[in-house]
């Protein structure tokens, strides 16, 4: 008994003594945390792994607790921006000091970002240059897309024909994608010489990427250009909105439900420029004004916490009639009519699991073109003759092209910003066109094409100051009956207090429709990019310098025979700077772009710079928002040097040949915006109102695009845009919960 | 009879640590709420912070110590003059008031967190981000007074909100001033659960509406 006391007594006294140790000895931990250019990492936290123990750096980079922890411990060293350092250390008796270095974490803010040819607008962390809200309030731009993007470098100032003109590339060379699938009629189609918008709103989309060139491997069958959008996720709200303009009436709804976790919204959109055009002259003689019906619906879901399903579908129906004289016969008159109907629906589905993110989008398009042409004496009626040119100035055309596509893009990440991401794509497109004039009956043409590409791509961060993104795609025409292998590669290192991007990469394009329906089996058209830039951007300003060359292959050509040997270049220098900060409460952004470009294709005769081509562009874009008077007021001038024209005559002789070249008056324009918000000192305002005024070329600035010329070359005529200054006036109220900021981006 | 009496030692022992462990938060706890009522630099701040993170990355399965944790970590967004690594700080806050929101649930507290991070993200680039961040941080102040309407933190954040938005924009401290004034009133008959449950902002709001006038 006694013997068991001894023992019970001695480990008693032994767990006394523990308790005791523990309780007050205190060993001193201290060091100095540094980076590695060792600066002190002042706000580090040191702690010993499970315990309260633990320490603070201070502004000299010194820390230093007490502990009662002893034995094999781990200390703990995190920051903000750093990575966790773990450091196994013995306590004794002894004070400990431990120096330690902190690694950089590869996190989005400090790492590089590949940004050679493009630019990203949207409200990313990074490398947002224009949002949705500034592209309505880009005076000129009148609420379109494109024209926003036309105040960025590397686009031209083309007025007289439709889309987007980038470094020298056609129009056709620029290609549009909403939620990763191509969208086949993205503007309004038009007439000769008549530019038009694009059919989608910018408030529809949440991010913009506009890239000149080099853009990755996930997109293709685009030579110079591609515009990528992605639509928006949930609504923040449900709210209905009704507009009222000088160009129509709108109205639409959207509806949150009470979880958050799905919405469905429409909108109508009527267009009749009817008013407009009884007060600013237009010159071709619209006998049928422009009118424009458009039907929107959407939904959304959210699948599980980090999916989401997205579907919008869009219906458009368009038509306008107007007559022109015809430069052959002045006394004669072309009188074109135009039917568009166009429907559009896109689904997409985004989940991640973990590591992995899928990204499944699908599409549905089909545009219809009803185009009639027809001659006409001075008292409009039809005149039929059978003499060259005048009897195939009568025609009727009808154009329907439907797209069919889907896509899967599946990425991984890996650690420190790294990734990979691989997907396909399937496009099936049918075009059919029928055309007839007074010489043919009609006649049918048209082609159907099941296209296919894969395509991986990566993201390397070696370190956080350089990324590595190769890229491949493989694209497959069996119309064609041609593949090709496009490698993309870029490249971006941190530089001082910016950063500098490299680009290389192949590109290929399908031949237009028109020629694919006749000569299916031409090649490829394809374009090499080398791009190189230098970028310095802090959350308020942004400078960027940009040099590109561009080298155009199987360039479709029409004379001497239809073939794909057309050849050219295109190289040039850009630079963009955009200050939010230097003058308090004003927003301005200079473009300026240099192009040197020379093609042979279609009739040219040998390489020379197209008519679309612009030596210097320039724009400049100001904006300020005058709270005192709730009013945003919006500047912009837009200036391009002359551009070549030709005519590229056949009258007489075999082949084509020069008759007559020039170049044209600069084009210069100054438009203005301004967006009033009677609402605004109202809290709580269960409704939101803001009136628009904008005029396009304040100071009438005649504008002269190009020049036609007839047939026998007796008669030059220039190519100038159907008004002047153009005037829009609009209200648009929204009736939900406050919508303070909106103002702004509601205005059109 | 040996192995009785060892076993209850042991389980005496046991309980001794546990109540020791336990006495220790709670007096640690306790210590370090107060500090809060001081610490208004940001290098106070981020001690602090520090100090409620090891708390509970110690404790494990405690919610409050990851609370106050976000709660400082979110702070140094306001009080740092570095915009550029307000979005990082924020995300981590985020990281920690999830940590407290798996651990008990979402409450009146914690989205009141949820507010000041939502502000902290907008405040990097207030015209691109209002839209998106300013509606969030507008709508967990709502949640938290739907969940709690004695509690006067969402309030006084509330006034905060008009107080620094433009009167153009249908803020400024005409319209702020009685909304601080209810919360002011609203600190006076708010008592904390515990001890060491959140009580912060009286002060603040004293701040605040002195401002107004």
């Amino acid at each position: 008994m006694r013997n068991k006391y001894s023992h019970m007594s001695r480990l008693l006294l032994l767990l006394t003594l523990f308790i005791s140790s523990t309780a007050l000895g205190q060993v001193s931990i201290s060091g100095v945390v540094t980076n590695k250019k060792k600066k002190p990492v002042t706000g580090a936290s040191i702690t010993i792994k499970g315990s309260y123990d633990g320490g603070t750096v201070d502004s000299t980079g010194n820390y230093s607790f007490m502990t009662t922890e002893r034995g094999d411990q781990i200390l703990v060293i995190t920051a903000t921006g750093f990575k966790e350092e773990d450091i196994n250390i013995k306590i004794g008796v002894e004070s400990i000091r431990k120096d330690v270095v902190l690694q950089d974490n590869t996190s989005e803010l400090g790492a590089v970002l590949i940004t050679a040819g493009s630019f990203e607008a949207g409200d990313k962390k990074r490398g947002t240059v224009l949002s949705s809200m500034d592209i309505y309030t880009t005076a000129g731009a009148d609420g379109d897309i494109t024209s926003a993007i036309k105040t960025l470098p590397g686009a031209q100032q083309v007025g007289e024909q439709t889309g987007l003109f980038v470094r020298g590339g056609t129009a056709e060379e620029t290609k549009v994608f909403i939620d990763g699938t191509l969208v086949n009629n993205y503007f309004y189609t038009s007439t000769t010489d008549i530019a038009s918008r694009g059919r989608f709103s910018p408030s529809l989309f949440q991010g913009t990427i506009f890239s000149s060139g080099g853009y990755s491997a996930l997109y293709g069958q685009a030579l110079s250009s591609a515009l990528i959008l992605e639509s928006t996720d949930l609504p923040e709200r449900s709210e209905g909105n009704i507009g009222v303009s000088s160009v129509g009436l709108s109205g639409g709804y959207t509806s949150l439900a009470k979880d958050k976790k799905s919405s469905w919204g429409v909108d109508y959109n009527y267009v009749n420029l009817w008013p407009s055009f009884q007060v600013i002259h237009q010159d071709p003689d619209y006998f049928q004004i422009p009118v424009v019906n458009t039907a929107e619906g959407n939904f959304r879901i959210k699948t599980g916490k980090r999916g989401l399903l997205k579907f919008y579908a869009y219906y458009s129906g368009q038509q306008f009639g107007l007559s022109r004289p015809d430069i052959d016969s002045l006394a004669l008159k072309d009188a074109f009519t135009l039917k568009n109907p166009d429907y559009y629906a896109n689904l997409s589905w985004k989940q991640r699991w973990h590591k992995w993110r899928l990204t499944l989008s699908s599409s549905y398009s089909n545009n219809l073109d009803k185009v009639q042409n027809q001659l006409q004496n001075s008292a409009g009626e039809p005149v039929t003759m059978s003499q060259y040119p005048y009897d195939s100035k009568s025609f009727q055309a009808h154009t329907a092209a439907q797209l069919a596509q889907g896509k899967a893009v599946l990425e991984y990440k890996l650690p420190d910003l790294s990734a990979v991401r691989f997907g396909g794509e399937y496009q099936h497109s049918e075009y059919k066109s029928k055309f007839t004039d007074d010489t043919i009956p009609w006649i049918n043409t048209g082609y159907t094409d099941n296209f296919t590409a894969a395509f991986g791509e990566a993201d390397i961060y070696v370190t956080h100051k350089l990324a590595l993104k190769p890229g491949i795609r493989f694209e497959n025409s069996p119309l064609m009956q041609k593949s090709d292998v496009a490698p993309r590669v870029s490249a971006a290192y941190q530089v001082g207090p910016g950063q500098v991007s490299l680009a290389y990469g192949l590109f290929y394009q399908k031949p237009d429709d028109g020629y694919l329906s006749f000569y299916p089996h031409m090649g490829y058209q394809k374009a090499t990019h080398y791009i190189a830039n230098y970028q310095i951007m802090t959350t308020k300003r942004t400078f960027r310098l940009e040099g590109f060359y561009k080298k155009y292959d199987y360039l479709t050509k029409t004379f001497p025979d239809t073939s794909d040997i057309g050849t050219g270049y295109a190289q040039g220098v850009e630079l963009f700077w955009r200050d939010k900060q230097t003058f308090k409460g004003i927003d301005y952004w200079i473009s300026y772009s240099y192009l040197d470009t020379k093609r042979n294709y279609l009739n040219f005769p040998y390489e020379m710079t197209p008519n679309f081509a612009a030596k210097n562009t320039l724009s400049i874009v100001f904006k300020k928002f005058v709270q005192d008077w709730k009013t945003g007021f919006n500047l912009s001038y837009s200036y391009a040097s002359g551009r070549p024209y030709y005519n590229l005559s056949q009258y007489g002789k075999p082949a084509y040949y020069i008759q007559d070249s020039g170049r044209t008056i600069p084009y210069n324009n100054i438009s203005f915006s301004l967006n009033y918000i009677p609402t605004l000192s109202k809290p709580n305002s269960k409704h939101f109102t803001v009136w628009v005024l904008s005029v396009n070329n304040i100071f009438n600035f005649k504008q002269v695009y190009s020049y036609n010329y007839s047939y026998n070359n007796e008669i030059k005529q220039p190519v100038e845009p159907p008004a002047g200054r153009f005037i829009f006036i609009g209200c648009f109220i929204s009736f939900g919960v406050d919508r303070t900021q909106d103002a702004i981006n509601n205005n059109l | 009879m040996k192995h009785l009496l060892f076993f209850s030692l042991t389980l005496l022992l046991a309980v001794n640590i546990t109540y020791a462990q336990s006495a220790k938060y709670q007096r640690v706890m306790e210590q370090n709420v107060a500090l809060l009522d001081t610490a208004h630099s940001l290098s106070s701040v981020v001690d602090l912070g520090n100090r409620f993170e090891r708390i509970a990355d110690a404790e494990k399965t405690l919610a409050l110590p990851y609370y106050y944790a976000a709660y400082c970590k979110v702070m140094t967004a306001f009080l740092g003059n570095d915009n550029s690594k307000a979005d990082e700080i924020a995300d981590k806050a985020d990281e920690l008031i999830t940590k407290a929101e798996t651990l008990d649930k979402p409450n009146s507290e914690t989205y009141v967190i949820r507010s000041m991070i939502a502000t902290a993200h907008m405040m990097v680039d207030p015209q691109n981000r209002y839209m998106q961040y300013g509606a969030a941080s507008a709508e967990a102040l709502n949640k938290s007074i739907a969940l709690d309407s004695t509690n006067p933190r969402p309030v006084y954040l509330q006034g905060q909100a008009k107080f620094y938005t433009p009167e153009a924009f249908g803020g400024g401290k005409s319209v702020a001033k009685p909304i601080f004034e209810k919360a002011l009133s609203m600190f006076g008959t708010f008592k904390p659960a515990t001890d060491i449950a959140p009580r912060w902002g009286k002060g603040a709001t004293q701040y605040f509406l002195s401002q107004c006038n």
